[in-house]
């Protein structure tokens, strides 16, 4: 599913935040990537979501090396396979919660019928069946962040990447975030989370850590 | 659109896809439109202002240009309602300068010409000052003038009565009195009856009628128009006409036009002035032209000016929303849509404003249009230029704006706060 073999990426400034990295993550997994901030977690899974390039070394997704994609197909490419989750949840102001995931589909070339009909079925499945004519300042923070993983998974991307989508949450929350996303690892989705509390990284089935933008483990959890 | 299910890479369960269909689909133009309003939505005054720009410079070139052809149509209108053949002879100065005096035949010399149709003429009686009433200090009444009138007078000239009645065979060898609209007005005389006097060099003139402005004849707007023989009888006219209004067959109008001032005053051709008054109302409107066309000037800066206030008001909205073009990066969006997405924001910024200014330049328009009694005319071209100019105008002012956010990398995008 993944596949980075001697990745680096330096930062104009001079900062080398990912160093000869290579992973492999395979179709299904649920990974947990942890580390102290500034360790080149967030670079690393903006390269695998394709959303920056890599320095050096080749970065596959899906089957496709993203240096032989143009832009276009890289943009494909997210709009149809990867699902991205942020700590701020981006969720527009003002916006309904059926809106807000149903616009997360405009760019999949369905009608809007079909994408409200897709976003409903994802609210749904993230539990928030009552909340779809809530605006985000109506939600809570946990509810918000619901909102934001139906619109990442409404289009059925077999690749969904996290970044840190507990951080802006308080724990009882963020447990609530991570049972939903794993039981979207359940229905088959490779998930790949970004968290620096060490604990939630235990509960997950296979964590790697960072440090300097090196992997300095990579093993099988508790779970 | 309900109902066209399309085909789309859905997620086939089973073995990796490689070879998946990478090619990004189409933005429909309803989205598009859906994408660029968000903006508008979420910052309402923004827009509003910043469309009122564009708005009030549309609406100042629509306004002049539909003023100016509603002004021109009311030309059209009066010129055919007055006729372009009447032919103006007046006395002009002599040589050394004093007032020049046509003989007492010139009207029935010009009446013998052929292609001439009718001849009525004014003559001015000199020395003869109007006031309101003895009390009124002569300062306040200068500038009328007392005219002995013929009888055929108004119809020469094409002029109509405001109220009251012309002077007739009864009337015209007694103090009887018809106002020119500005006399009426600078004399106070509203009302028109037996009890409304006024002063006519030293006499008392009953007033019996007062005329509506006349556009071919200028000169009768200020003046006093007694009958020919009551001037003659009381006020020591000398019975030389100062104006010879002619009708002329249109087909000769310019032979005509040469032989009027030796016909005239045979003794003193170069002492009369010949006319055409529907040229002079034809070039009046031209200077006008010239007006509108700095009037359209100064809406065009506005237009300008608005377009400036666009792409400022882009600028700002893309900094502003980094953060959602980052997502919307991340949601699959090409940097194609992201221009579109703020291509289409600023073309509807303007298109608002254009239509909202094309709709206050027509009502101004058709208000002043109303107000004035003109036709009013809004021209095709002007509405339709408008709004070109303001399309053009939005893609201009949104370009820059939208290539900057197509540009952001979606990393430094979502960063942003
Ligand atoms: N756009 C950027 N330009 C320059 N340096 C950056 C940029 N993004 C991240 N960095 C640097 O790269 C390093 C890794 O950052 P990041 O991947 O965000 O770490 P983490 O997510 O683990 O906290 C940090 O030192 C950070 O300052
Ligand atoms: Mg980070």
């Amino acid at each position: 599913m993944i596949e980075l073999s001697r990745v680096s990426k330096v930062y104009p400034g001079g900062v080398t935040a990912l160093d000869d990295v290579s992973l492999e993550i395979r179709r299904g997994e649920m990974v947990a990537i942890a580390g102290p901030s500034g360790s080149g977690k967030s670079t690393m899974l903006n390269t695998i979501g394709t959303l920056d390039r890599p320095t050096s070394g080749t970065v596959r997704v899906d089957g496709h090396d993203v240096a032989t994609l143009s832009d276009n197909r890289l943009s494909a490419l997210r709009g149809t396979g990867i699902g991205f989750v942020f700590q701020q949840f981006h969720l527009a102001a003002n916006v309904p919660a059926l809106e807000n995931v149903a616009d997360g589909l405009l760019y999949s070339g369905l009608p809007r019928a079909e994408r409200r009909r897709r976003a409903r079925a994802a609210l749904e499945r993230v539990g928030l069946a009552h909340r779809m004519d809530h605006e985000p300042h109506e939600l809570s923070g946990g509810e918000r962040q619901r909102v934001a993983i139906a619109r990442a998974v409404a289009g059925d991307p077999p690749l969904l990447l996290a970044d840190e989508p507990t951080g802006a949450l308080d724990s009882a929350s963020g447990a609530g975030v991570m049972e939903l996303l794993r039981e979207l690892h359940a229905s088959g989705t490779t998930v790949l989370i970004i968290t620096h509390d060490p604990e939630i990284a235990g509960r997950l089935p296979r964590q790697v850590r960072m440090r300097d933008g090196r992997i300095v483990a990579d093993h099988a959890g508790a779970a | 659109m309900a109902g066209r299910e399309e085909v789309t890479p859905r997620r086939a369960p089973g073995p990796p896809q490689a070879g998946r269909d990478l090619t990004p689909p189409r933005l429909r133009p309803r989205d598009v439109l859906r994408v660029g309003a968000v903006g508008l939505r979420t910052r309402p005054l923004r827009a509003f202002l910043s469309a009122l720009g564009i708005a009030i410079g549309i609406a100042a070139m629509i306004g002049v240009l539909g003023i100016s052809s509603s002004s021109g149509a009311e030309l059209d209108r009066q010129l055919s309602a007055l006729g372009t053949n009447l032919l103006t002879v007046s006395s002009g100065q002599t040589l050394s300068g004093e007032e020049a005096k046509m003989p007492v035949e010139a009207e029935a010399m010009i009446e013998r010409i052929g292609p001439v149709l009718s001849v009525s003429s004014v003559g001015q009686v000199q020395d003869a000052k109007v006031y309101r009433s003895e009390e009124i200090p002569e300062a306040r009444t200068g500038g009328i003038s007392a005219y002995a009138a013929r009888l055929d007078l108004l119809d020469s000239v094409g002029a109509t009565l405001r109220a009251g009645t012309w002077l007739n065979a009864a009337t015209h060898a007694y103090p009887a009195v018809v106002l020119g609209s500005a006399t009426a007005e600078r004399l106070g005389v509203g009302a028109v009856g037996p009890d409304t006097q006024v002063l006519v060099g030293g006499r008392r003139f009953t007033v019996v009628g007062v005329l509506e402005p006349v556009a071919l004849a200028v000169e009768l707007d200020t003046a006093a128009l007694v009958g020919w023989p009551v001037a003659e009888e009381r006020l020591g006219f000398d019975g030389h006409p100062t104006v010879l209004y002619t009708r002329v067959d249109e087909r000769h109008m310019d032979a005509v036009r040469d032989v009027l001032a030796g016909t005239g005053n045979p003794e003193a051709p170069n002492e009369v002035d010949v006319s055409r008054p529907s040229d002079a109302l034809a070039a009046k409107q031209a200077t006008d032209q010239a007006f509108t066309g700095l009037l359209l000037g100064v809406g065009a800066v506005a237009l300008i000016v608005g377009g400036v206030g666009v792409a400022n008001t882009m600028v700002i909205s893309v900094l502003e929303r980094r953060g959602e073009i980052g997502l919307r990066r991340s949601l699959g969006a090409t940097r194609g849509q992201i221009r579109t997405q703020f291509l289409a924001e600023s073309l509807l910024l303007s298109a608002i404003g254009g239509v909202g200014g094309v709709c206050v330049g027509a009502a101004v328009t058709v208000g002043y249009a109303a107000y004035e009694e003109w036709p009013s005319v809004i021209p095709a071209e002007a509405t339709v230029g408008g709004l070109a100019a303001t399309l053009v105008i939005g893609a201009v002012a949104g370009l820059y704006p939208a290539i900057r956010a197509a540009r952001l990398s979606p990393t430094e995008a979502l960063a942003s706060p």
